[in-house]
């Protein structure tokens, strides 16, 4: 188990780097540079340009640049924001209880519809329960999750008057305002999630349904809802897991639009603007924060499956 | 008292029937999907014919007219009408969406193939590129590689805005054809084919890839609602296509987004129109999927 383990977690090491390399390479490759987008349409002399980029370090070769950048990385340090000056890991820091908190609460939101959906539309495979579960969560895959906030929005306008606030209420200052600022956007991305998770629910229980263990439940005669409470479920939970871990590393990808739309400043937006300004360091660090979320999220669900069914552990 | 008849048995030989048709018979709910693409791509092929007006006909007597008489869908801000820009908006939702899930499909489909047929240290290497592409959110990854490419407007298509959002479908494509092909590989008429002397090329070309077909097949229509969606949320951010070039998810975006609580009409049929398309290419993909290899996860 212990060299499985070992294992797993050196592929990760080629992969952040990979993805580090990657980032680098796109974003010195885009036309422009962040000097000409802070001195675009100024009259500056060419020495400030100059001594601006040498503070910057963009006059050094790309390698060396590279390797400063990742010996600072690897030192926890995620550099200044080549934009605002400020860290990068404050920027993000800042806005990134807002961000986990529409995550989370879109996760559970998904959870909750998922479960019990997947399993009902299994149960009743091909039946109109399950029809209209599985076009409830095709539905969910196609719905925009922008343009879904924007009609929850004009919905919320016409029935209640409400227009998302400006500002951001954190929960610890008030838990209400809070939670019903945030439910709307965790809903927009929300809805595409669980339709995700129950599609995978229900393909997971028909598969594990017909495993021979489920046919001898059966023949000993247990009841219906135990052999699926107690013996499918279980068994089908587990690539579900997997399915809501990995989707919840990518949910930036969904705030990315959202976080637009209800006015939320998270690091979707964050990332939308630094990639418009070539702010370098700062796209560099919220990337490689998504890919490290993305390949600790899989690492641990290799674990999981490792820990749960002994036979992967010896492949 | 009546004798039981002794029962004739007749042999009907099975209706030999053509595959489109066998499809629509089994697959009620994807042969909709597919109805409703070919009506919109129709409707796309021939919009000066179909749409009312010219998308890009400014009218300033008409601004944020309600839907109507006239206009059918109602105005946007510019005046426009909405119904037209849908109508064109369809041909840049499909033709974007049509070539990204081509070109990504293509590329994943080739790179499994490789992947699977080499094995060794070429299959480890791809493995970890893949796995590299693999660790972005779709969006992300196209909205870095937008940036970095530009535009590039080829017969009024952006081919660099189809590159970035097909390079993001290739590691996903790569996987699942790869664990076909790897099956594939191991069969006899592939050892037959070394055997004879076959090139490399041309067993893969020849003997594997038109094996991984299905597959191939599924997530390409996949894709293609993948790519009408993230063509859509591009052009919302201001990434994708330019105004005046109609497409669905720019007329989400700029005075829409300003405007849309006094015009929802605005909004709510742009929207419409993307999530009908996505939902119509799911529904025949689903079908494709279960009608022709139900075990491939995409």
């Amino acid at each position: 188990m212990l060299r499985f383990v070992y294992h797993r977690a050196l592929l990760m090491i080629p992969t952040l780097l990979g993805v580090a390399i990657l980032v680098f390479a796109m974003l010195r490759m885009m036309p422009g540079d962040p000097l000409t987008m802070m001195f675009e349409g100024a009259n500056v002399a060419k020495e400030v340009v100059e001594a601006e980029r040498a503070r910057l370090g963009l006059d050094q070769p790309i390698y060396v640049q590279f390797v400063k950048w990742l010996w600072g990385v690897l030192h926890g340090d995620l550099g200044l924001s080549m934009w605002t000056g400020k860290s990068v890991a404050y920027e993000i820091g800042i806005r990134l209880e807002l961000s986990l908190q529409v995550a989370v609460m879109a996760t559970i939101l998904a959870i909750l519809l998922a479960l019990p959906l997947g399993t009902l539309s299994a149960i009743y495979k091909d039946t109109w329960v399950d029809h209209t579960i599985r076009v409830f969560s095709i539905a969910g895959l196609a719905v925009p999750s922008f343009w879904l906030g924007m009609i929850i929005i004009l919905s919320l306008l016409t029935v209640f008057s409400w227009i998302p606030p400006l500002t951001f209420t954190p929960f610890f200052e008030d838990p209400k305002a809070n939670l019903l600022q945030l439910i709307w956007p965790a809903m927009a991305v929300g809805y595409r999630y669980s339709a995700v998770s129950t599609r995978m629910m229900r393909s997971s229980i028909l598969e594990v349904l017909q495993e021979d263990y489920i046919r001898t439940a059966r023949a000993k005669g247990v009841f219906e809802r135990l052999v699926i409470s107690r013996h499918a479920l279980r068994n089908a939970l587990l690539p579900v897991v997997t399915v809501i871990g990995l989707e919840f590393a990518f949910l930036i990808g969904g705030l990315v639009v959202t976080e637009q739309v209800f006015n939320l400043n998270g690091i979707g937006r964050l990332f939308v603007q630094a990639v418009a300004r070539d702010d370098y360091t700062m796209v560099q660090g919220l990337v490689l924060l998504v890919a490290v979320v993305f390949v600790m999220v899989n690492f641990f669900v290799d674990m999981l499956y490792a820990v749960l069914d002994p036979r992967i552990r010896y492949r | 008292m009546t004798t039981a008849a002794t029962p004739v048995i007749t042999y009907k030989a099975p209706a030999r029937r053509h595959p489109v048709l066998q499809f629509m018979l089994h697959q009620p709910l994807g042969a909709a999907g597919l109805a409703f693409i070919v009506l919109m791509a129709l409707a796309a092929l021939f919009a000066p014919w179909v749409a009312p007006y010219d998308p890009l006909t400014v009218d300033y007597g008409a601004m944020l007219g309600r839907p109507g008489a006239g206009h059918w869908l109602g105005t946007d801000s510019f005046g426009r009408d909405v119904l037209s820009r849908i109508i064109y908006g369809a041909r840049t939702a499909l033709a974007i969406g049509f070539l990204a899930s081509f070109l990504g499909s293509t590329a994943g489909a080739i790179i499994g193939v490789v992947s699977a047929y080499f094995g060794g240290a070429t299959d480890m290497i791809i493995q970890r590129i893949m796995d590299v592409l693999l660790s972005f959110p779709i969006i992300v990854l196209a909205i870095v590689v937008v940036a970095m490419l530009g535009k590039n407007l080829v017969l009024g298509v952006d081919l660099n805005l189809v590159i970035a959002i097909g390079i993001p479908m290739v590691p996903k494509v790569a996987r699942v054809v790869r664990s076909s092909a790897l099956a594939i590989r191991e069969l006899p008429y592939i050892d037959a084919a070394r055997t004879a002397g076959f090139s490399h090329t041309r067993i893969i070309f020849r003997h594997i890839i038109p094996n991984v077909v299905a597959p191939y097949l599924i997530m390409l229509t996949a894709f293609v609602a993948q790519a009408i969606l993230a063509e859509a949320s591009l052009s919302f951010l201001g990434l994708g296509v330019t105004e005046p070039t109609p497409s669905w998810g720019l007329m989400l975006s700029g005075a829409a987004a300003d405007f849309y609580q006094q015009a929802p009409w605005m909004i709510v049929f742009p929207g419409l129109a993307i999530s009908l398309a996505v939902f119509a290419f799911n529904l025949f993909g689903d079908s494709l999927r279960d009608w022709l290899d139900p075990k491939i996860k995409i």
